[in-house]
C-alpha cells in the first residue's frame, strides 16, 4: 500500500469515527468537540486532494469559528453541563434504517456509474488559480456570496439580541 | 491508489452520519452538527470531482469554498434562531416547540 492509501483510510478512520460520537454521544458537549477531530480529517482529506487553499479555510471556519459557535450556544442553553437524560427521540429505529437505506443507495450509484476521467492537471499553485477565478469568471458569485454573508449575519445579530 | 470511488464512499457515509443525527437528535444545536457533517461531505464530492474529473479547472474547490461559506451563514442564524426560540419557550429540543405563536 502506497502512502497515500495509508493516510486515506487514517483520514477516513477519524473522520468517520469522530462522525459516530458526534452522531450518537449521549452528552451535547462531547458531540460538539467530536466536531473537531471530524472537520480536521476533512481538512486533511482536502490536503491529499490537492486543495490546500480549501483545508486551510476549513481549519479557520469549522475548526475554529462554527465549534466555537456551536459550543457558545450550548452554553448559553444548556447551563453548562449538557446532560439531559434524551437527547434522542423514539425515532432511532427508523432513523437507522432511513439512513441505511440511503447509505446502500448512495453506495450502489457511486460504485455502479462510470465516473469520467478528466484530462489536464492541476495547476501547480491552487490559491492563486482561485484568486484569478473569483475576480474573473466568478465575479458575480463572489459579490452574491459577500451580501449573502452580509445580511445573514445581520439576520443572525436581530434575531439573537434581547428584545427591550 | 485512491480512486474516486473512494472518495465518494467515505463522503456517503458522512453524509448518512449526518442524516442520522438530523433525524433521531431531540436538540436543535445537535441537528445543526448533523447539517454541518452533511455539508462537510458534500464538499469532499466537490473537491474530489474536481481532482478527478476536471483537474485542469479549479471550480470544484471555488464551490466548495463557496459552501462553506454558506454553511458559516447558516450556522449562524440557525443558532440565532436556537436561542431566541430558548428565549422564549425555554427549551431547545425541537419536539417540545409546538407553538406557531406565543
Amino acid at each position: 500500500m502506497s502512502g497515500e492509501t495509508v493516510a486515506f483510510y487514517v483520514l477516513a478512520v477519524i473522520t468517520l469515527g469522530a462522525g459516530v460520537i458526534v452522531v450518537t454521544s449521549p452528552n451535547i458537549v462531547h458531540s460538539a468537540v467530536a466536531l473537531i477531530p471530524a472537520f480536521l480529517g476533512v481538512t486533511g482529506l482536502y490536503i491529499l486532494l490537492n486543495a490546500e487553499f480549501v483545508a486551510v479555510i476549513q481549519v479557520l471556519i469549522y475548526a475554529g469559528a462554527i465549534t466555537v459557535l456551536i459550543l457558545f450556544v450550548i452554553m448559553l442553553t444548556e447551563g453548562g453541563t449538557g446532560l439531559r437524560v434524551h437527547q434522542r427521540n423514539e425515532q432511532g429505529v427508523v432513523g437507522a434504517a432511513v439512513a441505511g437505506a440511503m447509505a446502500a443507495l448512495l453506495y450502489a450509484v457511486v460504485t455502479r456509474t462510470a465516473w469520467g476521467t478528466g484530462t489536464g492537471t492541476l495547476p501547480a499553485y491552487t490559491p492563486g488559480a482561485i484568486g484569478q477565478s473569483f475576480l474573473g469568471p466568478n465575479l458575480l458569485v463572489f459579490e452574491g456570496t459577500s451580501i449573502v454573508l452580509l445580511v445573514s449575519l445581520i439576520g443572525a445579530i436581530i434575531i439573537a439580541r434581547k428584545e427591550d | 491508489m485512491v480512486t474516486l470511488t473512494h472518495y465518494l464512499v467515505l463522503s456517503a457515509l458522512l453524509f448518512v452520519l449526518g442524516l442520522f443525527a438530523v433525524v433521531t437528535r431531540r436538540n436543535g444545536v445537535a441537528i445543526l452538527m448533523g447539517i454541518e457533517l452533511m455539508l462537510n461531505a458534500a464538499n469532499v464530492n466537490l473537491v474530489a470531482f474536481n481532482k478527478f474529473t476536471a483537474p485542469a479547472a479549479v471550480q470544484g474547490q471555488i464551490f466548495a469554498l463557496i459552501v462553506i461559506t454558506l454553511a458559516a451563514c447558516e450556522a449562524a442564524v440557525g443558532l440565532a434562531l436556537v436561542l431566541a426560540a430558548y428565549r422564549s419557550l425555554e427549551t431547545i429540543y425541537v419536539d417540545e416547540i409546538n407553538l406557531m405563536k406565543w
